[in-house]
C-alpha cells in the first residue's frame, strides 16, 4: 500500500517537475514574480527603515526577504495549481486517476513537484536578497527555521490550490485560487512591523494566521526567535485543513469519472 | 467624413455594449484596484511619518494608483475584445466591408473610454467616502476625469495594437504582467525624492508611469500643478500617438483586403 503511494507520488512529482523545468513560460513567471515584488519593495520603500519605531537589524531588504520568501511560496503551491487544472481540463488527469494504484499518491506527486519547483525559487530569491544588502542575524538552525517554515506554506498553498483545481476541473478557477492566497498574504504586516499598524489593517494582521508565520521568520533572520512555536502549528494546521480539502476534492473528481 | 462618423459611431457602440454586457470586464477595474488601494493605504500609513513626505493620509496619496490600475485593466479589455474579433473572424468579414481601420480602432477606444470614465467617477466618488477631497476642487475634479480617460485611452491604444500584432486574447492577457511591472517601478508608493535606493529612484525617473501618476495625485493632494498635469497629458498623448501609429501599421497587414 505504502509502495503504491510512493510509486504514484514520484511517477507524478516527476512528470510535474519535468513539466516545469522543461517549458520556460511555466518555470519563468514563478521565478519573475518574487523578484519583481522584492525589487518593487526592497527597493521602494527602503526608507520606511527611519519611521520612528522600525528596529530590524537585517536591514528593510531582510524585512522584506521574509515575506516575498514566504509569498513565493504560497504562490509556488498556487502556479502548480493553475498545472493541476490544466491536467484536468485536458483529460490527462481522467488517465491518471484510472491509472493509479493509489489516488492519493497524485496529491503527494503535485506536493512533491510544487516543492522542487519552489527551492529553486527560493535559492534564487535568496541569492538575489544577499546581493541587494540583506544582512543574516540568525545562525544556521535559526536558518533551517526560515525554509522549513516556508515549505509548510508552500505545502498548505498547494493542497488548498490542488483542492480548488480538481472540484473546478479548469483553469478558469485560477482566480479562485489565487485571490484569497493573495489577500491572506497581504492582510499580514508587509511593509512595516505589526507594531507599526493602526486602524483596521492592524486588527486583521493581528487575527490572520499568516501574521504569525511572516513575523516568526523575520525574527529568525534577525536571530531573534519569537512566536515560532505558533508558526509551526499555524502552518501545520494549515497543512491538515487543506489536506482534508485536497482529498475531498478529489474524492469528488473520482465520483464524477 | 460623414460615413465616417457613422463607422465610428457603430463600431464604438458596439465596444460600449460589449463591455457592458461583461460585467466582469467592468467590476474588475474597480473592485481589484480599491482592495489594493485599501491594503496599501492601511499598510504603508506609517510612511506619512517620513520627514517630506507630502500628505499625513496615505490614502490621499495613493488614490492615484486605482486609475492606473484602471488603465491597464482597460488595455486588457479592450485588446482581448479586439483578439476575439480576430480569432472569431469578425475582422475578416468586417474587411470585407466598406469599414475603414482608422474608424475600427477609434470606435474601438471609445468603449475603452467609457468604461474609464465610470471607472473613474467611482475611484472620485470612493475619494470622498474616505474622506478624502481634491485640493484642486470641482474644477480640478473635472480635470481629473479627463486625465483619467486621456490615459486609459493611452493604454488602451496599446491593448489594441497587441491585439492587431499578435491576433491571439493569452497574448495580450500576457501583457499585463509586463505593464505591471511599469507599475511597480514607479513613485506609486513613494514621492520619487524620498526614494531612498538610487536604482529605483533612476527607474522611477526614467520610468513615464510615473508621471501618470503624479499628474493624477497632483491634483488631488496639491491642487494646482501644471508641470505635473502638462507631463501627465503630453505622456498619454505620445502614448496613444505612438500606439496608434503601430496599430495602423499592424492594421493594413492585418485586414489586408484581396
Amino acid at each position: 500500500m505504502i509502495r503504491d503511494f510512493r510509486n504514484v507520488a514520484f511517477a507524478v512529482g516527476w512528470r510535474t517537475i519535468h513539466n516545469v523545468f522543461h517549458n520556460p513560460s511555466l518555470l519563468f513567471p514563478g521565478l519573475a514574480f518574487p523578484l519583481i515584488n522584492f525589487a518593487a519593495f526592497a527597493g521602494g520603500l527602503s526608507r520606511l527603515r527611519h519611521v520612528p519605531g522600525f528596529d530590524y537589524a537585517p536591514g528593510y531588504s531582510g524585512f522584506q526577504f521574509c515575506f516575498v520568501l514566504l509569498q513565493s511560496a504560497a504562490f509556488g503551491g498556487v502556479f502548480t495549481g493553475f498545472g493541476i487544472a490544466r491536467d484536468f481540463e485536458y483529460g490527462f488527469a481522467r488517465r491518471l486517476l484510472l491509472s493509479a494504484t493509489r489516488r492519493s499518491g497524485i496529491i503527494a506527486g503535485y506536493a512533491i513537484g510544487a516543492l522542487v519547483r519552489y527551492l529553486l525559487t527560493a535559492a534564487v530569491v535568496t541569492g538575489v536578497a544577499i546581493g541587494a544588502g540583506m544582512r543574516i542575524k540568525g545562525n544556521g538552525i535559526d536558518l533551517v527555521g526560515v525554509y522549513t517554515l516556508a515549505v509548510l506554506v508552500n505545502v498548505a498553498f498547494l493542497l488548498w490550490a490542488c483542492g480548488v483545481a480538481m472540484r473546478f476541473q479548469s483553469v478558469q478557477a485560477g482566480p479562485i485560487m489565487q485571490t484569497p492566497v493573495f489577500l491572506i498574504l497581504f492582510f499580514a504586516p508587509v511593509y512595516v512591523p505589526l507594531d507599526l499598524l493602526r486602524g483596521w489593517i492592524h486588527s486583521l494582521a493581528v487575527a490572520n494566521p499568516l501574521t504569525r508565520l511572516i513575523e516568526a521568520v523575520r525574527s529568525l533572520l534577525a536571530g531573534h526567535p519569537a512566536e515560532v512555536g505558533a508558526a509551526y502549528g499555524v502552518g501545520f494546521a494549515l497543512i491538515a485543513l487543506f489536506a482534508l480539502w485536497a482529498l475531498a476534492a478529489l474524492r469528488s473528481a473520482e465520483a464524477r469519472g | 467624413m460623414r460615413s465616417g462618423l457613422s463607422q465610428v459611431y457603430h463600431v464604438a457602440r458596439r465596444s460600449v455594449v460589449r463591455q457592458a454586457r461583461q460585467p466582469a470586464n467592468v467590476v474588475a477595474p474597480v473592485i481589484f484596484p480599491l482592495g489594493l488601494l485599501a491594503v496599501n493605504s492601511g499598510g504603508l500609513q506609517a510612511a506619512t511619518l517620513i520627514s517630506g513626505f507630502p500628505t499625513n493620509r496615505f490614502v490621499a496619496f495613493a488614490l492615484a494608483i486605482p486609475f492606473l490600475q484602471g488603465a491597464l485593466f482597460a488595455t486588457m479589455n479592450a485588446g482581448t475584445d479586439l483578439a476575439r474579433d480576430i480569432q472569431t473572424g469578425f475582422l475578416n468579414r468586417l474587411s470585407l466591408t466598406p469599414m475603414r481601420g482608422a474608424a475600427l480602432i477609434v470606435g474601438q477606444l471609445a468603449g475603452v473610454a467609457a468604461v474609464a470614465l465610470v471607472q473613474a467617477v467611482f475611484y472620485v466618488g470612493t475619494a470622498y467616502a474616505v474622506d478624502v477631497h481634491p485640493e484642486s476642487g470641482p474644477a480640478g475634479v473635472l480635470v481629473l476625469l479627463a486625465l483619467a480617460v486621456a490615459i486609459a485611452i493611452g493604454f488602451g491604444a496599446v491593448g489594441v495594437f497587441m491585439a492587431l500584432r499578435t491576433g491571439s486574447g493569452e497574448a495580450v492577457q500576457g501583457l499585463f504582467p509586463v505593464l505591471f511591472v511599469f507599475l511597480l517601478v514607479s513613485s506609486m508608493n513613494f514621492p520619487r525624492n524620498l526614494i531612498e535606493a538610487d536604482w529605483f529612484r533612476w527607474l522611477a525617473n526614467v520610468n513615464p508611469v510615473s508621471y501618470l501618476i503624479e499628474g493624477v495625485r497632483s491634483l488631488i493632494i496639491e491642487g494646482w500643478n501644471g508641470e505635473a498635469l502638462g507631463l501627465a497629458f503630453a505622456i498619454s498623448a505620445g502614448l496613444l500617438a505612438l500606439a496608434l501609429l503601430a496599430s495602423a501599421l499592424a492594421l493594413r497587414q492585418r485586414m489586408t483586403r484581396t
